[in-house]
């Protein structure tokens, strides 16, 4: 199975209905990307598949075959931050920081298909996304600030 | 020397020692406090240096030995040592793991974890060295959490000044010039002419002088770091997906593990059949554990889906199978038998409250159930065991339980067993068990030169969680012209402390604060105030779940209390503080009454309610404003205050504070673990959700620093959020919510 994961073309030999979750952290070690629940309840192991925000943990293996796959260190590295990142760096959101991988990368997604999203806008988007340590005031203040980081550019 | 540092040298003294190219400083922890002078009284062993500050040709490595769980520990530890040491921030690295074997030894160790054990040979100690475990236990209870700061906040400072005037004379000693007339600045020594040595280039020779003493530390208002927000020195590598956790850590050549156990905890394993997951695709291995049985596999996945894919046969709970059962124990236990403590007994309680007119007397009871830690992390550990030595990377907050219960498990010294703290994705208390490195251990023992990485499925973490306890009081008071005039308030739970130190092969003697806390120790002047702790039968296997005691007890007293000021017919806010006598907790309650605008009044459909809590000496006073929606109620606002002495970082305070109130909040709405035939019945986020951002209200927050004592906030937000919610709904609703999850009771958008 050939799998394009931040770019990079790999090819893997796993089941199906192996969780893309799993084909990412134990196989090609992708450990940026979280394990949480494993039943799309908490959004820690979100990613993009072809832009769009997906629990990696309901993603068979077999249905990312051909799509571009984006972890958080695809979204940006802490040499060349995606604008999500930066908020999120001003912001200071991180607790534990565990579930922030997921966060950012649903954000990231609201970000690309709202550009600037009301505040109900970010709640709907990102409730999906648990955070044990409740840093969701951090995550809208940080949300906005993205949006306005991207309206610059 | 002013009072700080005098404290300080009571307690510990700097001191130095020679590392590879450099120099580390530490304090020497001793263990005879009369003793004097103080380090001629160290035995060989009894001593050891804790390094703090490390200095070689490659650089400053600031050492954070309390483990961070995500509160930040880790950036404020540093902060406070930098400040005196005069380096910057973006100068140093922050290390908090393992001290280097060139100045470790086991003695060191003993800090991390204060305790006598109770093994036989030092039995002798007896009550008083028990209790004084049980109070350190209880203090540490959040390594990292609400003791890192004080603990560490004249610790960590004298170690910084004691290093930066001991380089002065290393510099003194090779200019020939006068340390007196030097200055430090960004990790350099200037000389009176204003040539600049840096510390790097110091350090070998700072090794061979004395180290400094008598040094007082500097006065908050020259502060250039501590009280200022800082860039904690994790947000990038946790803003970018690159900081690693413990699930993140997988040596070479390791194994992927997972467990299945008794989901009536503690039970046991009576028969089980692996064949079907033995031929699954990736299984190497299926083996015994205690209480249940381990599959080894090359992918995590496939460890998962081989566990359930094994019958087993599991045998009885060693607790009531049932809910009523646990509850009807503690409804039992409210009689002079089972009295554990009654610390707080003002006045005459039993004239006051029990011979009254019956339309004064106001009587409740109150439920809280158990409740999983859940960090967002599942429980993980990597252990690798061969002839000779141990190593186990786990993000634990025990390391030295871990170590020797591994020894005790593997029969390797305890000196080669080498325990590797990770950072950890959230903990609540739950890294303070360990049983996955105990588990890790029995699957590596079988598996001797591979390293095995333990992961629990979310099911497996969150069913096999020793819970918070569960908790009942009973509350009967009177009011007389409008007044408060008696409190009488009963609180029964098992003894967390028991159940918990239990585990570690402790017992615990004499009462159980705990039972009490964030309720016998609030300072109101009631003039007939009476609180009694229960101590009902062992339950369930429980432990310290964030702010432990106070988390049940500081809803059951201040709702009550709540009850009792309104069936006097008070405002709740002046009537708290007109009981209040204590300055700073006054002072905490008016900042909420101004933040909240308290004078005003909510429009129709809202209310508004107060509470406040002191717990692990931090006094905190929370406003909470909802509105009745069709829907269900909704959580508007919240505005919190909090005396701890000293902000050390007022952003991390901020997202601190913020994040422990929604904690709070969504446990007290929509979490439970209910037992049914002795099994967990919540066992993924579905069932235990907790709040989400759309019904996460705006907080607001306030640190106040009328104190003279410094307090870490890793708890005490926790206590006051619920009863201020209940308060609040009461406020809006007429309805009176005496039990946790309020939603047994009351919808919520
Ligand atoms: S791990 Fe996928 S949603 Fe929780
Ligand atoms: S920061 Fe800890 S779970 Fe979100």
């Amino acid at each position: 199975m050939k799998l394009t994961v931040d770019g990079t073309a790999h090819e893997v030999d796993v089941e199906e209905d192996m969780p893309l979750l799993w084909v990412l952290r134990d196989e090609l070690g992708y450990k940026g990307v979280k394990y949480g629940c494993g039943v799309a309840q908490c959004g820690a192991c979100t990613v993009h598949l072809n832009g769009a925000a997906v629990r990696s943990c309901q993603t068979w293996a077999a249905d990312a075959e051909g799509a571009e796959i984006t972890t958080i260190q695809g979204l940006g590295t802490p040499d060349a931050l995606h604008a999500v990142q930066e908020a999120w760096i001003t912001h200071q959101v991180a607790q534990c920081g565990y579930c922030q991988a997921g966060q950012m990368m649903q954000a990231a997604a609201l970000l690309a298909e709202t550009p600037a999203p009301s505040d109900a806008d970010i709640d709907d988007a990102m409730s999906g996304n648990l955070c044990r340590c409740g840093t969701y005031p951090r995550i809208r203040a940080a949300v906005k600030t993205a949006a306005a980081l991207l309206s610059e550019v | 020397m002013g009072r700080v540092g005098t404290i300080a040298r009571r307690s510990f003294l700097v001191g130095s020692v020679a590392i590879v190219s450099g120099v580390a400083f530490g304090y020497y922890m001793y263990r005879k406090p009369s003793a004097n002078p103080l380090l001629d009284d160290l035995q060989e062993g009894e001593a050891a240096l804790t390094p703090y500050v490390k200095i070689d040709a490659s650089g400053i490595t600031l050492i954070t030995p309390r483990a961070d769980s995500g509160q930040g520990a880790y950036s404020v530890q540093a902060m406070m040592i930098a400040e005196e040491l005069d380096v910057d921030m973006d100068q140093v690295r922050v290390d908090p793991g393992v001290p280097s074997p060139a100045y470790y030894n086991t003695a060191l160790a003993a800090e991390s974890a204060p305790f006598r054990p109770t093994d036989r040979s030092t039995m002798a100690n007896t009550t008083r060295g028990v209790m004084d475990a049980v109070m350190k236990f209880t203090g540490m209870q959040m390594t990292g959490g609400s003791t890192t700061v004080p603990d560490g906040y004249e610790k960590l400072r004298m170690a910084g000044a004691v290093a930066r005037e001991t380089l002065k004379v290393a510099a003194g000693r090779r200019t020939g010039q006068d340390p007196k007339k030097m200055t430090t600045e960004r990790g350099h020594v200037i000389l009176p002419d204003g040539t600049r040595i840096a510390y790097t280039d110091l350090a070998a020779e700072a090794a061979q002088v004395e180290p400094v003493d008598h040094l007082a530390l500097r006065h908050p208002s020259r502060w250039r770091i501590m009280g200022k927000p800082m860039l904690r020195h994790d947000i990038v590598a946790k803003s970018t997906g690159t900081q690693a956790y413990g699930i993140d850590f997988e040596p070479e050549g390791a194994v992927h593990a997972t467990v299945r156990t008794n989901p009536r905890k503690g039970g046991a394993m009576l028969a089980y059949d692996a064949s079907a997951a033995e031929t699954m695709r990736g299984v190497q291995k299926v083996v015994p554990v205690t209480g249940g049985v381990a599959v080894v596999a090359d992918n995590t996945w496939r460890a998962f889906a081989a566990a359930q894919a094994i019958d087993i046969e599991w045998g009885d709970a060693p607790y009531p199978p049932q809910m009523d059962a646990h509850w009807q124990a503690l409804s039992d236990s409210f009689n002079d038998d089972q009295l554990d403590s009654r610390k707080r007994d003002d006045g005459d309680v039993a004239a006051a409250a029990y011979d009254a007119e019956d339309a004064d007397i106001v009587e409740a009871e109150y439920r809280a159930p158990y409740l999983a830690h859940a960090p967002l992390e599942p429980s993980n550990a990597t252990v690798l065991v061969t002839d000779t030595r141990v190593d186990v990377w786990s993000g634990t907050q025990v390391p030295r339980f871990v170590q020797a219960n591994i020894a005790r498990l593997t029969g390797i010294n305890v000196d080669d067993v080498h325990v590797h703290v990770q950072m950890m994705g959230g903990s609540f208390g739950q890294r303070l068990e360990d049983d996955v490195e105990r588990q890790a251990t029995e699957i590596a023992m079988q598996m001797k030169g591979t390293p095995v990485k333990l992961t629990y499925r979310r099911e497996e973490d969150m069913t096999h969680d020793h819970p918070r306890q569960i908790a009942m009081a009973r509350g009967r008071g009177v009011v007389r012209d409008g007044q408060v005039h008696a409190f009488d308030l009963g609180i029964a739970m098992p003894s967390v402390m028991s159940s918990q130190m239990g585990r570690q092969g402790w017992t615990v003697p004499g009462p159980d604060l705990q039972i009490v806390a964030g309720a016998w120790e609030q300072p109101l002047a009631i003039p007939n105030y009476r609180v009694s702790g229960y101590r009902a039968p062992e339950l369930a296997p429980i432990s310290s779940w964030r702010s432990v005691g106070a988390s049940t007890n500081g809803f059951f007293h201040d709702v009550f209390l709540d009850e009792l000021i309104h069936a006097a017919g008070a405002d709740p806010l002046e009537e708290r503080l007109r009981l209040m006598w204590h300055d700073p907790s006054r002072k905490v309650l008016e900042a909420v009454a101004e933040m909240s605008n308290w004078a005003t009044l909510p429009g129709a459909g809202r209310g508004r309610g107060v509470a406040f809590c002191t717990s692990f000496g931090v006094p905190v006073a929370e406003v909470i404003d909802v509105t009745a929606t069709p829907e269900g109620i909704r959580i508007d606002n919240v505005w919190v205050a909090a005396e701890v002495g000293r902000v050390i970082d007022p952003v991390n305070f901020e997202n601190l504070v913020q994040g422990g109130v929604i904690f709070a909040l969504g446990h007290a709405i929509n979490c439970e673990i209910t037992y049914a035939d002795g099994m967990a019945e919540q066992d993924n986020f579905y069932a235990f959700e907790g709040l989400r951002m759309r019904q996460a209200p705006k907080i607001e927050v306030r640190g106040l620093e009328n104190d003279i004592h410094v307090r870490g906030m890793g708890e005490p937000m926790v206590p006051p959020a619920a009863a201020a919610l209940s308060n609040a709904i009461f406020a809006a609703t007429g309805q009176r919510i005496r039990e946790m999850p309020m939603n047994r009771h009351i919808d919520f958008v």
